[in-house]
């Protein structure tokens, strides 16, 4: 540090005396924040309060589907809530979640000071409060909020009245964000490891990051790309997706699968991140197979990039192209494979204890490789022209994305947030919460699989009577892994005021590895201000 | 080789619970009523029972090492972290078993797009929120739409238990009436946003696109009543526009058509309400 302000000069001299003011009072301190854990802390606690909007409106969603008849909403306002809580729960919950982690943990894990782009860091932040207040006030304006799936398939959601430029105008907000975010990751690791810390030494979740920000920096733009085109289809005249006009609905569809499918490999790749860290630590063991863990990781994301197709077999494809998408999707189910493997290889053997992010890991690692089955039904594309839009495929991406996803954030935040805030959390309680998510997500989804395979499509206010009872095992599923959550929120809030001195190294048990157990908890403002060396 | 897996796949899936679609609890997917459905049930059942030995396999390691390696009962860690051997043989052995779920998939999936010597075709076009059936050159054609009392039935507060009106949602005023044991093909289209139409028993499902003709077929072998609905989200009423096919003898199937045969002048009447943007053929 030292010698490259002798190089900058005056300018960076000054700031050098600013560095160690530590963090301005009040709410200056979170408006103008530049520090990677502030903007991180503000990430993760935005994310919780999508979680939670999100969540309501799954409840509403759950509690008219509790029983077969109309009895709580109009249908419109339903299709509202579907469409609404993917957005939320994507775009607001689940991957602000994984830019806070990045943010938190990337400096510390390969020893810098903060990120490498402060400043378009604080702005990839503060447009997203601005981005979900727009979508969120779609829902008070004449038409109410977008009802034509997150998906946006037109021509259909070209029949959204005003709600319409605002969500397009929020998603490229969000677009933005996700990009800048991205940069901000990809230069921060490429440029500011550790001396000694060559790629192949970096954490796992650091991979994992850094291949996750080359798709969003690669995918973002697409998904900008294909709403803008419904903006001007819609207020401009052309028609890009009518086929009246000459166009094609269904390239909407490939255009925007082609941002969908990398899209979802963002919201799971640092979940197996975190799981790298998580698993070795309590197992007592080294992780098997590092190298092969990072080449798998970057196969998922190749290969994420040519099977966007599978989202869409019953459109009327070439039988070719249909062949293809399934070849190649069924390839994807290798390297996801070999990282299963792995993790169990790591606990072969070990010396395991189950503190509650381990127990976290362990039910991901379970319950992902049950969507993998899934998804590795859905794409045999023959057996996909049953299972398209039915529940089965909503059992399969809320497995993937719930007990996925999400129950690595969870696993994340009890790993590291006695690091972050320099207190032990109540473990019992965090078991509690555990045991309560893991039994209720498993009421909520696994009978889904039977609705979807027994003939109920998705995205349906009522339904048949045949599907009644499944229906309502899911809803009481539902409630209880909503109101479980609240318990996450209290044990996380409550831990960020008080709580027992957590020390350095905070598992003294287990053998968590990488530079962050090497500083204090929580750790100082400017993180490593000389850089530690990696051997 | 792929008709040994047919087999197995087969007699595993009589083993399995697969009662009538009406069932309350059900499980699995229900066994169709076409050749088709047939072999997509049998491919269902195959995977599904691959996923079943994988996980066995990977599920019991899992909780083998949890139970065995725990840390409160003085478990010591090993220190190895990689093994060559054991990582090309899970990679290898998941190759393997992927390239025999493809053959027999790709096998069904060339007979599904099959759809040459049909020997009736019907233009079906999805509206928001009905389906319009065209029998092409029989001059049959008609809306088929929920019925009123469940379209009363499923209105907010409307005060009707669901379980008092029998196939609750699943009833409409004019079915789509086929003959057992031919070829129909199904022409699909839509006059507005995309629907999807799906009939389980038959183990199709496709796309109606605006401005585009997609096609599937199928060959109903036991005369019945079968029930579908719309597969993709349509807007407002999309949960409530049932697809309904009654599928009967030949013989019956011809009086019937004849009956509703309408005169020429009529027919030329009718074709005025098709829109005009489904004459687009579908070029890819």
């Amino acid at each position: 540090m030292s010698t490259a302000h002798t190089h900058a000069g005056h300018a960076a001299g000054h700031h050098d005396e600013h560095d160690h003011h530590g963090p301005e009072k009040g709410w200056r301190r979170w408006v103008f924040a530049t520090n990677h854990k502030d903007i991180g802390t503000l990430y993760m606690l935005f994310s919780m309060t999508m979680f939670f909007i999100g969540g309501a409106m799954a409840m509403v969603i759950r509690a008219e589907l509790f029983k077969p008849g109309m009895q709580l909403v109009d249908p419109m306002f339903f299709n509202s809530m579907t469409t609404m809580h993917a957005l939320i729960m994507i775009f607001g919950a689940v991957m602000p979640a994984f830019v806070g982690l990045a943010n938190w943990m990337i400096p510390l894990q390969v020893g810098a000071p903060d990120m490498a782009l402060p400043r378009m860091n604080n702005f990839s932040f503060w447009i997203l409060p601005f981005a979900f207040t727009m979508l969120l006030a779609t829902l008070f304006v004449p038409g109410g909020s977008p009802a034509g799936g997150w998906t946006m398939y037109p021509p259909l959601s070209l029949q959204n009245g005003t709600s319409f430029p605002m969500l397009i105008f929020a998603v490229h907000l969000m677009g933005a964000s996700s990009i800048m975010g991205a940069i901000n990751v990809v230069v921060t690791i490429m440029n500011m490891r550790a001396p000694g810390m060559s790629l192949l030494k970096m954490p796992l979740f650091v991979w994992t990051w850094l291949i996750t920000a080359y798709l969003l920096v690669a995918v973002m733009p697409v998904l900008a790309g294909a709403v803008t085109m419904l903006l001007t289809d819609h207020y401009f005249g052309t028609s890009f997706f009518q086929a009246a006009g000459g166009g094609d609905p269904v390239m909407f569809q490939h255009i925007f699968w082609f941002f969908g499918h990398p899209e979802v490999y963002i919201m799971i790749l640092p979940a197996f991140g975190i799981v790298s860290e998580i698993i070795p630590t309590f197992s007592r063991k080294p992780l098997f197979g590092y190298d092969a863990m990072v080449y798998a990781t970057a196969s998922i994301a190749f290969l994420s990039f040519i099977v966007w197709a599978h989202h869409m077999f019953t459109v009327g494809m070439p039988l070719a192209g249909q062949m293809f998408f399934m070849l190649a999707t069924m390839l994807i189910s290798v390297p996801t494979g070999v990282k299963v493997f792995n993790w169990t290889a790591t606990m072969f053997k070990g010396s395991i204890s189950f503190e509650p992010p381990m127990l976290f890991a362990i039910s991901f690692l379970f319950l992902f490789t049950i969507g993998g089955f899934s998804g590795l039904m859905l794409a045999m594309v023959p057996a996909d022209f049953q299972y398209h839009d039915t529940y089965f495929v909503v059992a399969h991406f809320h497995y993937v994305l719930v007990p996925g996803a999400i129950f690595s954030i969870m696993a994340a935040v009890y790993y590291w947030l006695p690091k972050w805030t320099g207190h032990m959390y109540n473990m019992k309680l965090a078991t509690w919460h555990f045991w309560l998510s893991t039994v209720f997500v498993n009421v909520l989804f696994f009978p889904q699989h039977f609705l979807g395979l027994a003939g109920m499509p998705r995205r349906i206010p009522d339904y048949s009577t045949q599907f009644a009872d499944w229906n309502m095992v899911s809803s009481i599923g539902g409630f209880g892994f909503g109101l479980s959550q609240l318990l996450f929120a209290y044990i996380v809030i409550s831990t960020m005021r008080s709580g027992v001195k957590a020390t350095d190294k905070v598992w003294d048990g287990g053998t968590p590895q990488g530079l962050e157990w090497t500083l204090s908890s929580p750790p100082p403002y400017h993180s490593f201000e000389v850089a530690p060396e990696v051997k | 080789m792929s008709k040994i897996l047919k087999y197995v796949a087969g007699a595993i899936a009589t083993s399995l619970p697969a009662s009538a679609a009406l069932a309350a609890w059900e499980l699995n997917m229900p066994v169709g009523v076409t050749e088709l459905s047939r072999d997509i049930h049998g491919l269902h059942m195959l995977i599904f029972w691959i996923c079943v030995l994988i996980a066995v396999a990977v599920f019991g390691m899992m909780i083998y090492s949890l139970v065995k390696f725990r840390h409160s009962q003085g478990a010591v860690a090993a220190n190895f972290d990689h093994s060559t051997k054991a990582e090309v043989v899970w990679t290898i052995i998941p190759i393997a078993i992927l390239v025999g779920m493809a053959i027999p998939a790709a096998e069904t999936l060339i007979k599904i797009e099959d759809t040459r010597d049909s020997k009736l075709s019907i233009k079906v076009t999805g509206y928001q929120w009905k389906w319009h059936y065209d029998y092409l050159d029989k001059n049959v054609n008609f809306f088929s739409t929920l019925r009123r009392d469940h379209d009363a039935a499923r209105q907010l507060h409307s005060g009707v238990d669901p379980n008092s009106v029998p196939n609750y949602l699943l009833e409409v005023d004019h079915p789509l009436v086929v003959p057992a044991n031919t070829k129909v093909r199904i022409l699909l289209t839509s006059s507005d946003v995309i629907h999807a139409w799906w009939v389980p028993a038959f183990g199709m499902k496709k796309d109606a696109l605006p401005g585009f003709v997609n096609e599937l077929w199928f060959n109903a072998d036991v005369p019945g009543t079968y029930r579908g609905q719309c597969a993709e989200l349509c807007g407002r009423d999309h949960g409530f526009m049932p697809v309904v096919v009654e599928v009967l003898p030949q013989e019956q199937f011809d009086a019937w058509l004849k009956e509703h045969q309408q005169p020429a002048a009529a027919a030329a009447a009718n074709t005025n309400v098709e829109p005009a943007a489904t004459t687009v053929a579908k070029a890819e």
